[in-house]
């Protein structure tokens, strides 16, 4: 038992709950949210795939990917967060 | 005789996959959020253990804890519109309306299927592979710095690192289209304590933001996470008051959303020519320019993710906007 396998069935098991739950979560908030587990389940798999055992350094490579990728999801969340919240106020102005 | 990281791994990942389950199942939003929170801490910690510590660094301070500031705001919004700000377990904020449950259970087939197949994918591909580790140790001594996720983010994969501030500049000027016009849930009062802890933890955190960037040379750190621990400073002055976005602001924010790409491009074209392409940084100036690079970009990504917590672009309060808040 490496921690290459035990955190790369981790990771898929995170991305699975990620896709489940964007595919079939009801509110939107959750939805996001759900897309954000995917995006850590996905950064997860690409960190397994640059660990060497030790004493041997990691592959930087897919650590600055898994940066860029963190970096482009908060932008991302940001921009639908910022979508719910007009929605909202548009429904709540139809409503009234 | 078991290791003891073994036991710390599996329990590690345990926790990760029954949090990342218990966000999407929790019924109370509130609670979902910081659940998440918690999730994102301890995948942190778990990229720690894969000696990833410039992922765990960027993961805390951006995909959890600004994500999370972001995602308590929308809530607060949301609670605000819909008036369900005071009751504590509102369930969902969002219509619900039922999807079928022909169509739940077609979804949950194919999501089983994916995993199936990335499972399977993931167990046949060879493990401790030849990477670009070897590649990217030769390049070392001409990359300027001494840390290898640093070289690869400001040197040898420059390109990826200047779309991604194009991207955070592009998310800010969609959010301020997005939410022109847009009347804004009044923040929560903050009591005294809120306002001493401002007091004693700001300047630690500027110090804390600003070591990332320099030791991002040598070391796990860099631009993306010292610009993140600096918006945290941006963030806990626009939730103490201590400073209150003003429409004669518009410029200076415009000016530091824009200063990030702008001064990265400008290096880049600039170091091109007498047989360099661009990003082909000159050796004896490697590193004076990429820590130019990044200190710029720190600034302009603090900037950015404060505007992106605070949303809406800062506008003159109409008239009835002005009698709503008094």
């Amino acid at each position: 038992m490496t921690p290459d396998i035990i955190y790369g069935v981790t990771g898929i098991a995170v991305f699975a709950i990620g896709l489940v739950g964007a595919l079939c979560a009801q509110d939107r908030l959750r939805r996001v949210l759900a897309l954000k587990l995917a995006s850590v389940g996905a950064g997860f798999v690409l960190v397994v795939a640059a660990w060497r055992a030790p004493p041997a350094a990691p592959d930087p490579v897919p650590h600055a990917l898994v940066i860029t990728g963190i970096v482009v999801m908060v932008s991302a969340t940001a921009v639908a967060l910022a979508l719910i919240r007009r929605l909202q106020s548009l429904e709540a102005e139809d409503a009234e | 005789m078991i290791d003891p990281y073994v036991i710390l791994d599996l329990l590690l990942g345990l926790a990760v996959v029954a949090l990342a389950a218990a966000v999407l199942t929790v019924r109370d939003l509130f609670a979902a959020i910081v659940l998440f929170i918690v999730f994102g801490l301890l995948s942190a910690l778990a990229w720690v253990r894969l000696a990833a510590p410039d992922v765990a660094l960027a993961e805390a301070a951006i995909g959890t804890g600004l994500t999370g500031a972001l995602l308590l705001k929308t809530l607060h919004h949301l609670r605000y519109v819909t008036g369900s700000l005071d009751r504590q377990a509102a369930l969902s904020v969002t219509p619900v309306q039922p999807v079928p449950m022909a169509v739940i259970w077609v979804n949950a087939a194919f999501c089983g299927l994916v995993t199936l197949g990335l499972a399977a994918a993931f167990l046949g591909a060879p493990r401790n592979g030849p990477g670009f580790d070897a590649l990217v140790a030769e390049a070392m001594p001409a990359s300027g710095v001494e840390h290898p996720v640093t070289a690869v983010l400001l040197n040898f994969r420059a390109y990826d690192t200047l779309m991604e501030v194009v991207v955070l500049l592009a998310a800010v000027i969609a959010v301020w289209q997005i939410e022109r016009g847009l009347s804004e849930a009044p923040a929560p009062a903050l009591g005294e304590v809120w306002a001493g802890f401002a007091r004693l933890v700001l300047p630690a955190i500027v110090v804390i933001g600003t070591y990332l960037l320099w030791v991002g040379a040598e070391a796990p750190g860099g631009a993306f996470q010292g610009g993140a621990v600096l918006a945290a400073v941006g963030l806990l002055l626009l939730l103490s008051r201590l400073y209150v976005p003003r429409p004669a602001h518009r410029g200076v924010a415009r000016l530091g959303f824009v200063l990030g790409t702008g001064a990265f491009a400008a290096v880049a074209l600039l170091v091109a020519g007498g047989g360099r392409v661009a990003f082909e940084y000159p050796l004896e100036h490697a590193k004076t320019l990429i820590l130019l690079i990044e200190g710029v970009v720190t600034i302009s990504i603090a900037i950015t993710l404060a505007a992106l917590f605070h949303g809406r672009e800062p506008v003159a309060l109409s008239a009835s906007e002005t009698r709503h808040d008094a």
